[in-house]
């Protein structure tokens, strides 16, 4: 009997022939291929270089000093987004502005993320005990409204940027727990993950390698919304006066400030409004592109 | 010859999406006359299910489209009917399907009686009072074998097997002219398999219907068809009686591969022979046979001309190796 | 194929159990079962959906903890083993699955899918031997190296399988659970899988424990077969010998509702055996299958019905076979 024959396998035309490429290259040129999210990314990264940069391009004290003889200007050559109320110039306040809040937003996402993630990947994947207790214990925080906790964490530890980080990280680490472990519990019963135990992986290795990847699309979309989110929340924060202090600038308490002249002098609102709602939208574009990039099943 | 209930004349399907097009059947044809079983068989996207969900115009509205082709059921195209005609006077009332997975076919939400009476009240001329309609019903269920008083039941309540039970007890509640069966007891284990393949057959001789029964399974088509139509790449390679099929010599290859792939029961085999390779994605079409690239007898011809038909009696092959001879 | 005789078994379960909790009753989906399996031979088990056979060989590779019994794995008994010893068995046991769908990581490469078992066991000296023994594994169960940077979901059922396959053989295990590794294939695709795993094992000297509830392919492939109902083993018996003689009532009722692709079996009736399996929880003592049974008799339930041996290594558990 011929060993062979049950080994040939015509080739087909249907069937790619690929080059090897790492994975990350792959997904890189996959994410390349969706316009928003080039788009997107482009914003971002102009905005981030700004906010790394802004020493560099602008001048500090002007967002501090107050000048009367310029105050409320409408957008010009010379002040791009205008002047604010005391005379200080908005695009430079956005641009330092978008120091504290894009760090807020990315940081606090990150580690909420993170922390709550791996709660919740452990909770789904051990299941029993550790489930119960670490599910009732979220259930505890979830009971407390989000900006509430925050508040009274901030009230407890003084106001201040890391303050707010950490207040708004406990705050969003019982729904990251809860999201990621419905994720997880749908993929923890497969049998890939079956047949990785049954190969001997272990099992932080399991819930790394072939796990999470699975679970990364709902993760990736509410990472991306959350930090926009978790800048406006920051923001309301700060406007009631519990997170970042006058006279430093940000996003949300620039708004706040902005809307006793909304009839005289719209642009003060508007304008950096349109900012954060084009990073938000960038923020989320972007992840619908990275969550498509990264799952190989997708034609590109 | 009697009339024929089913007539399908080159029927041709695509799938079409934005990106490509798929030629889910090229031309087949059959005929079918009142209380025969004609029985499908072949592969995965052979186009089984595609056969019997264009006799119904229940293919996916975006996607599929009957490109050519006409099928003709006792004396009317049913192309040519409306959506209108095709809901009230043909699906459920004169032509029923059963699909293969009996857990997705019947409302969760609605008792099996409520399921069934729907099937009665809709495809009822005079209307019916709510006594008469109970009465069909429990005589629909004890039909099926299953005992009346659990008509008040949820699908939940079931099993498998007897769900298959149900859906077929609400297939025949209006006495269809046709009955298609695509794969019935593919989810089913063995012993309920049998059970519903003797229920079905056994209500099929005493009610007269005609059934294409689609299926993988050579020993399905063995114990209760008729008539057998090998399917393959959306063709039909071989057509003809039982005896044709399993008793005579001559066969299309796809045909003899297909039986050699199956291990014998009553025979000690060491190794089975498969057929190489795999079934051509029907993105487009070859120019010849659409067997060539598997067949072991492949021929110079079968690559670049597509086969006619050798027939013999009943007994239809579309295979250049008989067809050269027939010259 | 190869003599079931004289040797010393590589797998011998003794008295496995596993239950289920199911709102405090317990489901019973392996009860009291043993076996035996000798080196390069194969054990098919073959039941209905339900019966507890999938369990049986998640129990034995401890992917499922059993409720009691002993496992022996060449003579070392693995159901004390700890957790760094079992991964080092794992290496030596490995496990195909029914559905190559769900059984490879959509997200990984075929070359990643293969490598990962030999990454996680440190079976390689440097990148280029492993990518050597990747693609020597590729060529073994019969894929074509060019597509190694392909994914599951751009294969087909059958390619998708033989992917299964090479990652079980990659660390050389000596013995593989089967899980209805053809079921969810076309039979022509069926029949090719079907040859290539009868070839590892005269290759590799693979010992095969095969569930499936096709009464065709376990004839084919396997030396020894055992018929389970319910979590209950009915009868074990070489293949040969089941198939010419079968004893238990529901291996009868089992073969004769196999609908034969031969039409002078036509006449025969389908032989079909009443009623459905019954609950698996908290079953009464005795004989699981009684009441289907048409042969049932008093002595049928109350009391567990032991495994005989009738005729040699022929056992069924019926009181009523002489």
């Amino acid at each position: 009997m011929s060993i062979q024959n049950s080994k040939k396998q015509k080739s087909e035309a249907a069937i790619v022939y690929k080059k090897k490429q790492s994975p990350a290259r792959e997904t890189w040129r996959r994410l390349l291929k969706n316009k928003s999210s080039v788009i997107s990314l482009v914003f971002l990264i102009i905005v981030v270089l700004l906010a790394i940069f802004a020493d560099v391009l602008f001048d500090k004290s002007l967002i501090t000093t107050q000048r009367v003889d310029i105050r409320i200007q409408p957008p010009s050559l010379e002040h791009w987004f205008g002047t604010d109320v005391y005379g200080r110039d908005i695009f430079t306040r956005m641009v330092y502005g978008s120091r504290v809040s894009l760090t807020i937003g990315i940081v606090t996402m990150a580690l909420g993320m993170l922390i709550g993630g791996l709660l919740g990947a452990c909770a789904a994947y051990f299941g029993g005990m550790l489930d119960s207790f670490i599910m009732r214990f979220t259930d505890m925080f979830m009971a407390i409204p989000e900006t509430l906790l925050a508040l009274c964490v901030v009230a407890a530890m003084g106001a201040s940027a890391s303050s707010l980080i950490f207040a708004l990280t406990i705050a969003i680490i019982p729904g990251n727990c809860r999201l990621v472990r419905s994720a997880v519990l749908g993929v923890v019963d497969t049998e890939y993950v079956e047949a990785a135990r049954a190969c001997g992986m272990s099992d932080f290795r399991i819930i790394m390698t072939e796990i999470l990847p699975n679970a990364l699309s709902p993760i990736i979309v509410v990472s991306t919304q959350g930090v926009a989110n978790i800048m406006l929340t920051a923001s309301s924060l700060s406007y009631l006066g519990m997170g970042v202090q006058p006279p430093n600038p940000e996003w949300g308490a620039m708004i706040a400030d902005a809307r006793e002249y909304l009839r005289a002098a719209p642009y003060m609102c508007v304008l950096p409004g349109i900012v954060i709602v084009l990073t938000a939208l960038a923020f989320n574009l972007l992840g619908d592109g990275l969550r498509d990039a990264l799952d190989p099943r997708l034609k590109d | 010859m009697s009339e024929n209930l089913l007539e399908v004349k080159d029927l041709e399907v695509i799938y079409k999406t934005d990106q490509k097009t798929v030629h889910a059947i090229n031309r087949i044809g059959f005929t079918l006359q009142r209380g025969e079983t004609l029985g499908i068989v072949g592969e995965t996207g052979a186009g089984k299910t595609t056969t019997g969900l264009s006799i119904l115009r229940l293919l996916p509205e975006r996607t599929g489209h009957v490109v050519g082709g006409s099928i003709i059921f006792d004396g009317t195209d049913l192309m040519k009917l409306s959506e209108e005609e095709m809901r009230s006077s043909i699906r459920g009332e004169r032509i029923s399907m059963i699909f293969q997975d009996p857990m997705t076919s019947l409302n969760p939400v609605m008792t099996v009686g409520e399921q069934i009476a729907e099937a009665i009240i809709y495809h009822s001329e005079s209307d019916k009072s709510s006594s008469e309609v109970e009465a069909r019903v429990d005589e629909v269920l004890e039909m099926v074998g299953i005992p009346a008083f659990r008509k008040k039941d949820y699908p939940h309540q079931f099993s498998g097997g007897m769900k298959q039970r149900v859906v077929i007890a609400m297939a025949l509640a209006c006495e269809p002219e046709l009955l298609i069966a695509d794969e019935p007891t593919t989810a089913l284990d063995v012993t309920i398999q049998a059970q519903v393949l003797a229920m079905i057959s056994e209500l099929r001789d005493r009610l007269g219907t005609a059934m294409i029964m689609i299926t993988n399974d050579l020993g399905i088509i063995a114990q209760i068809c008729d008539q057998v139509a090998v399917m393959y790449a959306g063709q039909l390679v071989e057509t003809g009686t039982l005896e044709d099929i399993f008793v005579k010599k001559e066969h299309h290859p796809y045909t003899v591969g297909l039986f050699g792939a199956i291990p014998n029961l009553n025979e000690e085999t060491d190794r089975l022979s498969p057929i190489d390779g795999l079934m051509p994605e029907l993105l487009k079409l070859p120019k010849g046979c659409f067997f060539a690239e598997r067949c072991p007898h492949c021929m110079e011809i079968c690559k670049s001309v597509p086969p006619k038909a050798h027939v013999n009696g009943t007994h239809r092959i579309t295979c250049h190796l008989f067809t050269s001879k027939d010259e | 194929m190869t003599n079931t005789q004289s040797k010393t078994p590589l797998l011998e379960v003794k008295h496995l159990k596993k239950y289920f909790n199911v709102k405090k009753s317990k489901l019973h989906a392996v009860d009291d079962v043993s076996a035996s399996i000798n080196e390069g031979t194969t054990l098919g088990v073959v039941g209905e959906s339900g019966c507890g056979k999938s369990t049986l060989g998640r129990v034995i590779l401890r992917l499922i903890e059993p409720t009691d019994g002993e496992i022996y794995f060449n003579g070392r008994n693995i159901r004390k083993a700890g957790k760094r010893e079992m991964r080092e068995l794992r290496k030596s046991m490995q496990i195909i699955f029914q559905d190559p769908y769900s059984s490879l990581n959509p997200r990984k490469s075929v070359y990643d899918l293969i490598a990962t078992p030999l990454i996680v066991n440190k079976m390689f000296k440097n990148r280029k031997e492993l990518e050597k023994r990747v693609i020597s594994l590729m060529d073994m169960v019969g894929l074509e190296e060019g597509l190694y940077n392909t994914y599951p979901h751009e294969l087909d059922g059958g390619r998708r399988q033989r992917i299964c396959i090479a990652r079980a053989s990659a660390l050389e295990p000596k013995f593989i659970v089967c899980d209805e590794p053809v079921s969810a294939l076309d039979v022509s695709i069926q029949a090719q899988i079907l040859n290539l795993l009868m070839d590892l094992q005269d290759e590799m000297g693979l010992t095969y424990m095969f569930i499936t509830h096709d009464m065709s392919v376990v004839k084919h492939i396997s030396d020894e077969i055992m018929v389970m109902y319910m979590g209950k083993c009915v009868e074990k018996a070489p293949s040969r010998e089941l198939f010419k003689n079968p004893l238990h009532p529901y291996t009868k009722a089992l073969f004769s509702a196999i609908p034969i692709p031969d039409i002078s079996m036509r006449t025969k009736k389908f032989h079909v055996i009443r009623g459905e399996v019954t609950s698996p929880i908290d079953p009464e003592p005795g004989c699981r299958f009684a009441p289907r049974c048409e042969y049932c008799q008093e002595g049928c339930v109350g009391k567990e019905i032991e495994l005989r041996e009738v005729s040699p290594s022929h056992f069924v558990a019926c009181p009523f076979v002489k």
